[in-house]
């Protein structure tokens, strides 16, 4: 399995990503966003968490154009498996691989803390090795995770089993950390190879870290 | 020329940051505020040439990378 972590100027998330990835026995290949294209046989593209281009007029609006973002369009549009975490979810949007767009959080400020998830869908690659309703413990640092698609379109994101993850308590109870519309989390595209998700799975993959969460999430990807 | 562009979360987009500061504003006794929406100004010096033409490139620099549409709108202003 040979993933690939793309690494842009204000990345900080990638070295985590990789020794997540490592940790489930994948190859894991870091590539600088200056390069076009793609290594040969690769499986899965990672966009990592960060401050790409230090957030400077949105986050993730400037990182949209790297170089290496074309091949991973391209990569994605001919049905190639992407993962964006957190900086690289607001890059799946921005790049408009995923629907709707990022706010400043509700209150303003920059939120890092546990957070409890729900499996809303794991009809797709990623979540499979989870059950509908499972809640998981995983970490969020954010300050804009404040999903926002027009109300008409949202519905068509449930039908459509877009909708992956939401916000909840430890409990399942609504909760929501930011203001997303929905409580939404996590999201897929329509052929459901195309993920992007606000808290960190590879920041919860051994229990010294107060969660393991995240293996699970992770192992969907694996062959 | 000199182009201004303001960009700023559209109408009936709840905006966190005007709200906050709408909050600050009340808490010094500025009751008169009503609402306060924050947006972002991106001053462009470009090349004198044909304002229409312009005006057409800057629309697509907003667009493109500028404004993000799905939540933000635009004005464009030439400064002569």
């Amino acid at each position: 399995m040979k993933i690939v972590v793309a690494v842009f100027p204000g990345t900080n998330c990638e070295i985590d990503t990789k020794y997540a990835f490592e940790k489930i026995g994948c190859d894991v290949e870091l590539v600088f966003h200056k390069i076009d294209t793609l290594p040969k046989k690769t499986d899965l593209v990672v966009l990592p968490g960060g401050f790409s281009y230090g957030d400077y007029l949105r986050s993730a609006a400037i990182a949209r154009f790297s170089p290496i973002m074309k091949a991973v369009i391209e990569f994605a549009n001919r049905g190639g498996q992407v993962l964006g975490i957190c900086n690289g979810f607001q890059m799946l949007l921005e790049a408009n691989l995923l629907p709707g767009a990022m706010k400043r959080n509700q209150k303003t400020h920059f939120i890092s803390k546990y957070q409890h998830l729900k499996v809303i869908n794991n009809n797709n690659t990623f979540l499979k090795k989870l059950k509908v309703g499972d809640i998981l413990n995983i970490p969020i640092a954010h300050g804009e995770g404040n999903y926002f698609i027009s109300e008409d379109k949202i519905k068509d994101l449930y039908d459509s089993e877009q909708v992956i993850l939401e916000y909840c308590d430890s409990v399942g109870n609504i909760e929501n950390p930011n203001g997303s519309l929905s409580q939404i989390a996590g999201l897929c595209n329509k052929n459901k190879n195309v993920f992007g998700l606000m808290p960190h799975p590879e920041r919860a993959i051994e229990g010294i870290l107060g969660s393991s969460d995240g293996v699970k999430m992770l192992e969907g990807f694996l062959k | 020329m000199k182009i201004i562009v303001n960009t700023h979360l559209k109408k009936g987009v709840l905006d966190p940051q005007g709200k906050a500061v709408h909050h600050a504003l009340l808490a010094l006794q500025f009751d008169e505020v009503e609402n306060v929406r924050i947006g972002k100004q991106i001053i462009l010096q470009i090349e004198d040439g044909d304002k229409t033409k312009t005006l057409k490139r800057v629309e697509k620099m907003c667009e493109d990378l500028l404004a993000n549409t799905v939540i933000e709108t635009y004005t464009i202003d030439i400064e002569d």
